[in-house]
């Protein structure tokens, strides 16, 4: 008998989602192309951002806590791997692995001190400590992040490790993992298979005992203590995990184009990463990457869309109506697309607060109820499967 | 019962899912291979049109800059197709330029809003070359877009036409390739000030320094100080305030106790509307200091900055690249052309962006391609005239157009509301040039 | 000396307006109990009142500019200037002081409907659902805002009677380089006298012993047969106003554009959670606090010591506070104390 206490079933259950995932993840360059939005910048982002918004969900979603200073640790991830670039070497991996170890020791330094509160106190402390980083960044720090110029890599960087190897260069190398380039496509891939490997990660800690203590954590942390458990220490392991998570995504933002600046780490970034958890699914596994691929989406194509565009669209209908509703739709698209993403996460928020996948749920749970309903003269005879929730 | 083998199964179902996946990338992987190897990026040889991108600032501190140079490059797209009435076309010389676009294919554009962050303006440029297929973009208003879209330029292989940019560091110690500036830079702003400087002022000043904190501000700075110094002046104070800050009364409380005479603020757009208005808000231009009257300079000025100053602006010295009032005939038709257009005359943002429209444009009908190499080599020592500002030689050196210089003093009296700025020198272009191996950098490689 | 005057001035029109968002915060978050991350955009929104007001009064007809000769240009003339000379420029000039006419009604409507629509369904909801929803609201108002005025500031100057500075240096005896702009000494009285209408409304009044009691103890209340949850759109409705105030005449000092309210929440909060959460006096006094301290902070003889001091002092008197002394300076005890 298994010690685990999940039965086989939600076993499988996981293999095939993973598999679905991956699959549809690498395949993304194919099925995105009706969207428009198949170039590699965009789907670079929305790989790098389902990251991101994975490990915000590891402690938004598990624990409750909501953080809004996840910012600070994304940009401390790109600021490390840009200084390993010019430091080591362009190869992204001892970026990445630096980036994830100074994340984490940030994540560690805030979490430790931001934990001892807790519910709204927990968030403006993270909100504090976000903006102060980023003043940091801009203006007290320039030496090491040069400011609001962002930090690249010049000519004349040391580079050790390739000096060491190849002499030094004469071009501004490009980032690269042993040689294939992090340009294009390339960057894209590997984004990915990253962003797979992290839902790996994500799926396994939910579903530990790790995890249900997490979950335990936001049912009511109180009669959690109470009954013994010291609960502190498995919040601030939530905390620096998705610190991590978004330093990873940090370095994956600094691999793909090597420039550093320091809005990435304004609190409304965090915001962003709220919204884009919030609006897929608090909770769920593909909720946040869902939520950070729409919002991406929303940021990149709908925001180039204009009137040309919409009367493409709305070219069916009879000229006068055609005209009005364009120009409704007009200040909802273009550079009102934030107008929408507003809007979309005020009735989330109040009447689906399970984001996209609850939605998907309910209208799953709807069509399963609907087929397995008596049908006039016709008796199924399937049996409880009829709107019963099922479980994530 | 699980019919599942767990290790075994797993394995096929990994390795089936992985070549599934790279079965499916294949495609995409070869295809975007061939687009490299055979020509470049972005060839417009199959298509009947070509594609500029235009990244400006429409948010930020720099907006109104941004938006006149929106209306600039449009103004430039339409008489490249040979409508409109011209403009500068007329008075350009050497120029292959022919009205029917650019080697025949009409010229098309695509905009972003580079918000006057690095971050931004990176991410939007990218946009535009991988989505919108552009093949020469231009933009900036700030120095840090600049050198940030510069670098993306030399990266991607597509040619940046750099339009607002003040700083010394985007044509030497950022300088790439792929880059082109026909703005004037800190440094030539400070050798053409400091002789007026000296006029009106004196040796023997105090110069405090409020300074946008990035790559243009620390220049400037560094240019004016030197220039300054050189005279005779002391710096007493250099301080670094963030880019969009609204309030600078922290900034300015300081200045007054400190022994100063002189505020240098190196401030441009809603900075500087700003800044100067709070400045003399807080009756800095009444003052006496040291038994001499207290003086605001502005080392980079713009009839957009001033119209936003309004009163605070008056007498204030600074220079520019150019100015509409100027009195050649380039500059009376293209202030005429933009003016019928637009309602209100070109600004120096405008302008640049113009002509670097028009020479990027003409380079390409000289090169006889597109071919990013070919049209740079043909840009590289490319002398000219007819455009506003005399003759002007693209360096290839450094990828910088040397050419006169103004100094100009807010006008007391303004005539009607667009006469806001009066020339007080056009300093010659020997006295600003300085040797090419200044500040450092290297271009690059031309194939990217 | 002259130095410390100055930074003690320069820090009282910033606390002004700290002190005042950070008191409807409180007011909010004290009575209804509800976390309001909109108030920023409140804010915002009393600003452009001020700029609608502007816009208003200089409603303006085309006129042909005669003196620019080789184009065609028009200036615009505005209707008032037209209609009543110079009594109507001098009600022109007067658009920011008449913007608070404007602003009382709108902000009060809003605030209203916001919280009839709105914050009356989260009040039982939990703490990050009322963050993210008015989170939500923030974003929406703001874009709004955005799309109907753009997205640049808007310059909206004071009256040009107190667009100078005041040699308050000779006022108090010391030298004459201590000068300080009218308008931002305006505002600092401006907002004293708003703090002590609001202070006095809830002292002087049985409306405002009721709000001061459910401030304290909401379930006693409940218990005395006082429906409070009927004086809860007043209550929010008062806290708009006061922030709609605020923005309106902190117009000249700093030009409205549509994403300053944000820059002022984080602030705002920092101030209440210093002052202590559901004590008005200790928002009041932590507003002005802090304004001075970041005014001190930027001195340079300060960041000379300790570079960019300026920049996070705010957030690390914050953070220590919360660490040391949670229920901040003025707080009751047992206020979210976990």
């Amino acid at each position: 008998m298994n010690a685990r206490f999940e039965p086989d079933n939600g076993r499988r259950r996981d293999r095939l989602l993973l598999i679905g995932f991956a699959v549809a993840v690498l395949a993304m360059p194919l099925w995105m192309r009706p969207f428009g939005a198949a170039y590699p910048d965009l789907l670079q982002r929305f790989a790098i951002f389902g990251i991101f918004a994975m490990g915000f969900n590891i402690l938004f979603g598990l624990t409750g806590y909501l953080s809004f200073g996840h910012a600070a640790f994304l940009g401390v991830g790109s600021y490390t791997a840009v200084w390993a670039f010019k430091l080591l070497t362009v190869n992204v991996l001892p970026a990445i692995a630096f980036a994830m170890l100074v994340s984490g020791a940030f994540a560690l330094a805030i979490g430790y001190v931001s934990l001892r509160r807790s519910g709204i106190y927990f968030s403006i402390l993270t909100l504090a400590f976000a903006q102060m980083c980023y003043n940091l960044a801009y203006s007290v720090l320039t030496p090491v992040t040069n400011g609001e110029t962002g930090l690249q890599i010049t000519r004349t960087d040391p580079r050790l490790i390739d000096t060491w190897i190849s002499g030094a260069s004469n071009l501004i190398p490009a980032t690269n993992l042993f040689g294939l380039e992090m340009k294009g496509y390339a960057g894209f891939y590997f984004c990915a298979v990253v962003l797979i490997a992290a839902f790996y990660v994500a799926m396994r800690i939910s579903r530990s005992p790790f995890g249900t203590m997490l979950r335990a954590i936001k049912s009511n942390q109180n009669r959690l203590n109470y009954t013994g458990v010291h609960s502190r220490p498995y919040a601030l392991a939530a905390f620096v995990i998705s610190g991590v998570y978004a330093g990873l995504a940090g370095a994956l933002l600094a691999c793909t184009d090597p420039l550093a600046g320091a809005e990435r780490m304004q609190w409304t970034a965090s915001g962003e990463v709220v919204l884009m958890t919030i609006l897929g699914g608090v909770g769920t596994l593909l909720g946040p990457v869902l939520g950070a691929v729409i919002i991406k989406y929303l940021e990149n194509i709908f925001s180039a869309f204009n009137e040309q565009t919409l009367h493409g669209v709305f070219g069916f209908l009879p000229d006068g109506l055609e005209n009005g509703v364009v120009t409704v739709a007009g200040l909802f698209v273009g550079e009102g697309w934030h107008l929408t993403l507003g809007a979309l996460f005020m009735v989330l928020v109040i009447f689906l607060p399970g984001g996209v996948m609850e939605g998907a749920r309910r209208v799953g749970g709807r069509i399963r109820r609907w087929r397995a309903a008596p049908r006039a003269g016709v008796r199924r005879l399937a049996p409880a499967d009829s709107g019963a929730t099922p479980g994530d | 019962m699980s019919a599942f083998d767990e290790d075994n199964d797993r394995r096929k179902v990994l390795k089936a899912g992985l070549a599934l996946g790279a079965g499916l990338a294949a495609p995409s992987l070869i295809y975007t291979r061939n687009a490299w190897a055979a020509n470049f990026r972005n060839d417009p040889t199959a298509k009947k049109t070509v594609m500029l991108g235009f990244n400006v600032p429409l948010t930020g501190a720099y907006a109104d800059e941004g938006a006149d140079e929106l209306r600039a490059f449009k103004l430039a797209v339409k008489h490249l197709n040979g409508e409109g009435d011209g403009g500068m076309m007329k008075t350009f010389k050497p120029s292959k330029l022919t009205g029917k676009g650019i080697l025949g294919k009409k010229v098309e554009y695509v905009s972003g809003d580079d918000q006057t962050k690095a971050d931004a303006a990176r991410a939007s440029a990218k946009r535009m070359i991988e989505k919108d297929g552009v093949i020469m973009f231009s933009g900036g208003s700030s120095s840090a877009t600049a050198v940030a879209c510069q670098a993306l330029a030399q990266e991607m292989g597509i040619v940046f036409m750099n339009g607002l940019t003040h700083s010394n560091d985007t044509t030497m110690k950022d300088r790439r390739r792929y880059g082109f500036r026909h703005f004037f830079n800190a440094y030539m702003s400070g050798q053409a000030l400091a002789p007026i400087l000296k006029d009106e002022f004196g040796r023997d000043r105090q110069a405090y320094h409020l300074t946008a904190d990035y790559t243009w501000g620390w220049t400037q700075e560094e240019s004016i100080k030197a220039a300054t110094e050189k005279l005779g002046w002391k710096t007493v104070k250099a301080v670094r305030t963030p880019l969009g800050a609204g309030d600078f009364s922290q900034y300015l409380t300081p200045v007054l106790n400190s022994g100063a005479d002189i505020l240098i603020l190196n401030h441009y757009g809603k900075d500087m509307v700003n800044s100067l208005t709070q400045a003399v808000q807080f009756g800095m231009r009444d003052k006496q200091v040291n038994g001499k009257r207290f003086e605001i300079v502005v080392p980079l000025y713009s009839r957009l900055m001033v119209q936003g100053a309004g009163e605070a602006a008056k007498g204030i010295l600074g220079t520019a690249n150019w100015h509409w009032t100027l009195e050649d005939e380039a500059t009376k038709v293209f202030a005429k052309s933009f003016g019928n257009e637009y309602g209100a005359p070109p600004s120096q943002a405008a302008h640049t962006c113009y002509v670097q429209a028009l020479l990027y444009a003409n380079a390409c009908e000289m090169a006889g391609t597109f071919y990013p190499p070919e049209v740079i080599k043909a840009l590289e020592g490319f002398k000219f005239d007819g455009m506003g500002n005399g003759p002007t030689e693209y360096r290839a050196g450094d990828h910088q157009c040397f050419k006169e210089v103004l100094v100009m003093r807010g006008v007391q009296k303004p005539s009607n509301k667009f006469s806001l700025l009066e020339v007080v020198k056009v300093v010659p272009r020997s006295q600003v040039e300085y040797p090419v191996t200044m500040g450092g950098g290297e271009l690059g490689p031309y194939k990217a | 000396m002259d130095a410390v005057v100055l930074q003690l001035l320069n820090g009282l029109d910033k606390g002004g307006a700290y002190a005042l968002i950070a008191l409807g915060l409180t007011l909010i978050f004290g009575t209804l109990g509800v976390v309001n991350f909109a108030h920023g955009a409140l804010f915002m929104i009393g600003g452009f009142c001020a700029v609608t007001m502007q816009k208003l009064l200089t409603l303006s007809k085309k006129v042909k500019d005669e003196s620019v000769t080789f184009f065609d240009s028009y200036t615009e003339v505005p209707y008032l200037r037209l209609w009543l000379g110079d009594a109507g420029e001098r009600i022109i000039d007067y658009a920011v002081p008449l913007s608070i006419l404007l602003a009382i009604p709108v902000m009060l409507l809003l605030g209203v409907a916001i919280e009839r629509g709105l914050i009356r369904h989260f009040y039982r909801r939990p703490h990050a659902d009322q963050i993210l929803v008015t989170f939500g609201l923030a974003i929406v108002l703001q874009e709004i805002v955005k799309a109907s005025f753009g997205a640049n500031p808007i310059p909206t100057p004071a009256p040009a009677i107190v667009a100078g500075s005041a040699a308050v240096g000779s006022w108090i005896g010391l030298s004459d380089v201590v000068s300080y702009p009218w308008w931002r000494l305006v505002y600092f009285l401006f907002s004293l006298a708003v703090i002590g209408a609001v202070f006095a409304f809830l002292r002087f009044t049985t409306f405002g012993m009721v709000v001061r009691a459910g401030m304290r103890d909401r379930e006693t209340v409940g218990l005395f047969g006082i429906d409070i949850e009927r004086r809860f759109t007043i209550v929010f409705g008062i806290a708009v106003v006061v922030a709609g105030l605020a923005g309106a005449m902190y117009t000249p000092i700093l030009s409205p554009d549509y994403h300053m309210g944000m820059e002022f929440l984080v602030l705002s909060f920092v101030v209440v959670v210093v002052g202590g959460m559901g004590s008005l006096e200790g928002a009041v006094a932590a507003g002005f606090l802090l304004g001075i301290l970041q005014s001190f902070a930027s001195m340079n003889e300060v960041k000379s010591l300790i570079p960019g001091i300026d920049q996070i002092i705010i957030y690390m008197v914050a953070v220590a506070i919360l660490l040391v002394r949670p229920r901040g300076l003025m707080g009751r005890t047992g206020v979210m104390e976990t």
